[in-house]
């Protein structure tokens, strides 16, 4: 069902990480990221995942949510293990046909799919704990400086509020469709590629023309509402830098050291 | 001079092409502050087209459009007649912006660079006209249609608008949707003495306004109040329109021979003029 | 034959936090040749509901059986026939005119037959038919792009597309919603005739009651994913409580007899459906009432 996908969905809420600055989170996030693919050893991947662990406790966004977010690149991640299992040379663990497991291939594939299975976590932590508009704003501001080399960052900004506000309704509106067509006798789950491929027209050009309608009104709606791009525009929720970034920073950059050492 | 003032006004759609369409034909019409104006019509009758004209995002091809004193057609007063007069449109999905209420309802208010302490001022007594405070945390795709619509009110409340101009409104929405909807719109009429001007097509809700307007290919064809439109039930027919039930049966039964007041509107009249 | 609906159970979106039962124990039959109306507001389990009549759902719990074939049967071998019972059901949409895509309003028509797999001679005969039931000119319209016509037109258009498959059970979710007074006439005339005059059985979604009341022979009442009423509309629009907590009214013209009568017009039956049985009622009534005034006026006049 198409709307089993959560990725990128906002779970409204009051925990500390809900708090936190957005633009503090994007910037540790990143810097989370980086280390997750830095660091190698055993211990440190198990402080990475101590701390993502904790991370979600503290948002109280439900773990079933969590593992939700996960389950689209379900696929993804089985794939990869399954390459390192087979593709990494070392000690002979057990031979299946004309692969061969390696102790190594077993212990490498584990460590890639952690690697993807928090990145995707602390990536879904930041969308499930940031309303969508927030995120946007702390774009818009991250890029500001960049204006200045003709990076438009309040379009980019409102573009991504837009669609993001669009996410659901346009997931709505493609189930719709399906099975109005799907009432007529379409069929989207045999034949060949071809076939398939040529299934989805009926769907497509109701979807498409639907899309254009709505952008069509939406800029009426926006414009009858004085929207003017993003010049002499304010915002009632401007960004502020509170105490929890500090301690969240700090907290932070204790951790990198540790990681650092652990490697 | 009243509130809103068109004066001759035409509007072609892709003038010069071969899908050129009049949508509106010489229409004149003067709204006062504080009236509640129904706009009645069938679709295509043009209705909507007047509407965009109220708030300047359409202009007229001929005539002029005064809105608050200011001309529809000079540029720099475009955003002093968009804060007096605001749109509510028919398809609640397409008019919310941001993905949550609040923030939604403060979209006007950030355009028009309010301070930030007045804007959450604003959106917060606007959320308290429409009774949505309750939901100001929500995203928009789980409220009803009729939420929708009274967060789409609340966006104009906050930019401080003198007039709601509502396309529509209720025209995807189920009877409880309409009612909520309509009864907040009789509020702020009522209490704050806002110019309302209320487009559709189901007639009980015209049936308090203070007048009428209908409108059929493109021209206006009569105006008056309530009572003085229904009791013409068979012109309102020949215009695709209906009339209320009790205007109707009254129409009928008057055909039949019995002396009934051309006034009837409501059940209550309906029912008083019989049992007497 | 008919379409029964056996303790239907649907869970929405199971084993997460959003998970709602969308539907509980909904047992009904609905008979072939009958007019069948669902009335509920939003969020009632209506159009879930619906989903149900052509397979598009199944039931979490229970079964649906279009003539006597279960949709969702524990034996493979029924596909066919699972298959053929569903096209027995044509599935009308809200705003269907939004899912048409073709470049001429012949090819959207001909695309539910061409998925059957008809031959072209078959596929074209039944694009006119179905052209006709919704009266529709083919010699005008065929060729028209569909995206060209009024908003009226476009739905006929899609119902058509739906009509072509040549469904026993026609299903449609409120066909006149977002349309003005005269298209709501013309599109609620044309669903009549398709029931009387093509003997089709119609089941529609509705919010409003005095369509339901002039259109309907049998009513189903959901409120929060229950079924609370299967009944002949006159008896159900009796029940005000049940209505009232399904977020439904009686029919505006009901309302309107019961306060004549209680105003004390002498009505004899107080429980029309249609504005014509009202009319007639009160026509009656007021004759009555100003023949018994004219006695007594005379027994008055000569003491």
């Amino acid at each position: 069902m198409l709307s089993d996908i959560t990725i990128g969905q906002f779970f409204p809420g009051d925990s500390l990480l809900h708090r936190l600055d957005p633009r503090t989170k994007i910037i540790l996030l990143f810097f989370f990221l980086v280390a997750i693919f830095a660091v190698s050893s055993a211990a440190s991947y198990a402080l990475l995942a101590g701390m993502t662990f904790a991370l979600i406790l503290v948002s109280r966004v439900p773990l079933r949510m969590m593992l939700r977010s996960v389950k689209p690149l379900w696929w993804i991640i089985l794939f990869t293990f399954l390459i390192h299992l087979f593709s990494t040379p070392g000690e002979e663990l057990a031979k299946i046909w004309i692969f061969t497991v390696t102790w190594q291939g077993l212990a490498q594939g584990f460590l890639v799919c952690l690697r993807l299975v928090l990145l995707i976590l602390l990536s879904s932590l930041l969308t499930f704990t940031t309303s969508p508009l927030k995120l946007t704003d702390a774009m818009e501001r991250l890029l500001s400086p960049l204006r200045r080399f003709g990076v438009p960052a309040h379009e980019l900004a409102m573009m991504m509020t837009i669609a993001l506000r669009f996410v659901p309704t346009l997931i709505e509106e493609t189930d719709r469709i399906m099975k109005a067509q799907q009432s007529r006798g379409a069929d989207f789950s045999e034949g060949s590629i071809l076939n398939r491929l040529k299934a989805l027209v009926p769907i497509l050009v109701p979807l498409f023309l639907s899309a254009f309608r709505r952008a069509d009104e939406l800029a009426m709606a926006m414009e009858a509402r004085c929207y003017r791009g993003g010049e002499g525009r304010t915002q009632m929720k401007a960004l502020q830098v509170t105490g929890i970034d500090y301690i969240a920073c700090l907290f932070s950059l204790g951790l990198f050291v540790v990681l650092a050492f652990l490697r | 001079m009243a509130f809103i003032e068109l004066d001759h006004v035409s509007h072609i759609y892709h003038a010069g092409t071969e899908n050129e369409h009049q949508a509106l034909s010489d229409v004149s019409l003067s709204i006062e502050e504080g009236e509640f104006v129904a706009i009645l019509g069938t679709n295509g009758s043009g209705k909507s087209t007047l509407a965009k004209h109220l708030n300047a995002l359409l202009l007229p091809t001929r005539g002029t459009c005064r809105i608050a004193g200011y001309d529809t057609c000079e540029e720099e007063d475009l955003w002093k007649i968009r804060q007096e007069v605001s749109m509510v449109f028919q398809n609640p999905d397409n008019q919310i912006i941001a993905a949550v209420v609040e923030d939604d309802v403060a979209f006007g208010p950030e355009n028009l660079g309010m301070p930030p302490e007045t804007i959450r001022e604003n959106v917060h007594r606007a959320l308290e006209a429409v009774h949505m405070t309750r939901f100001r945390k929500f995203a928009p795709h789980l409220l009803s249609g009729g939420q929708k619509q009274r967060v789409a009110i609340a966006g104009a409340l906050a930019m401080q608008t003198h007039c709601l101009v509502l396309d529509e409104p209720t025209a995807m929405l189920d009877p409880q949707g309409r009612e909520e909807v309509m009864t907040t719109v009789r509020q702020l009429h009522q209490e704050r003495g806002m110019t309302i001007v209320h487009i559709t097509h189901f007639m009980e809700e015209a049936v308090d306004a203070d007048r009428i307007v209908v409108m059929d290919q493109g021209r206006l064809v009569v105006q008056g109040k309530p009572r003085e439109i229904f009791a013409q039930a068979d012109r309102m027919k020949d215009l695709g329109l209906d009339v209320p039930l009790a205007a109707e049966l009254a129409s009928q039964l008057r055909k039949k021979g019995v002396p009934l007041p051309q006034s009837i509107l409501t059940d209550e009249e309906l029912v008083a003029a019989l049992t007497q | 034959m008919s379409i029964a609906l056996e303790h239907i159970e649907y869970l929405y979106m199971p084993k997460t936090p959003f998970e709602r039962q969308a539907l509980s124990d909904v047992s009904a039959i609905i008979d072939e040749g009958s007019f069948t109306a669902i009335a509920g507001h939003t969020g009632s389990g209506k159009s879930t509901l619906l989903q149900h009549l052509n397979g598009l759902l199944h039931p979490t719990r229970g079964r649906v059986l279009v003539d006597g074939v279960d949709l969702q049967p524990a034996d493979k071998k029924m596909r066919q026939a699972v298959k053929e019972a569903r096209h027995k059901v044509g599935m009308v949409f809200q705003y269907p005119e939004q899912q048409l895509f073709e470049e001429t309003v012949e090819a959207d028509v001909a695309f539910g037959p061409r998925n059957l797999g008809c031959t072209e001679q078959e596929i074209s005969q039944r694009v006119q038919e179905a052209l006709q039931l919704v009266h529709l000119d083919y010699d005008t319209y065929a060729k028209r792009s569909p995206f060209q016509l009024s908003g009226g037109q476009k739905r006929r258009v899609a119902i058509a597309g739906v009509l072509a498959l040549r469904p026993k059970y026609l299903v449609l979710d409120e066909p006149t919603a977002g349309l003005d007074p005269r298209g709501r006439e013309e599109l609620i005339r044309t669903i009549r005739r398709l029931h009387e005059k093509q003997g089709m059985t119609i089941i529609f979604v509705s919010h409003n009651m005095d369509d339901i009341a002039r259109l309907a022979d049998h009513l189903l009442v959901l409120n929060q994913g229950r079924l609370v009423c299967d009944d002949v509309p006159k008896h159900a629009f009796a029940q005000e409580a049940m209505l009232r907590e399904a977020g439904l009214r009686p029919p505006h013209v009901m309302k309107l007899m019961q306060d004549l009568c209680a105003a004390g017009l002498p009505l004899q039956e107080e429980t029309a459906l249609t504005m014509h049985e009202a009319m007639d009622e009160i026509l009656a009534a007021y004759r009555r009432q100003t023949s018994k005034n004219r006695q007594r006026k005379e027994k008055g006049g000569k003491p």
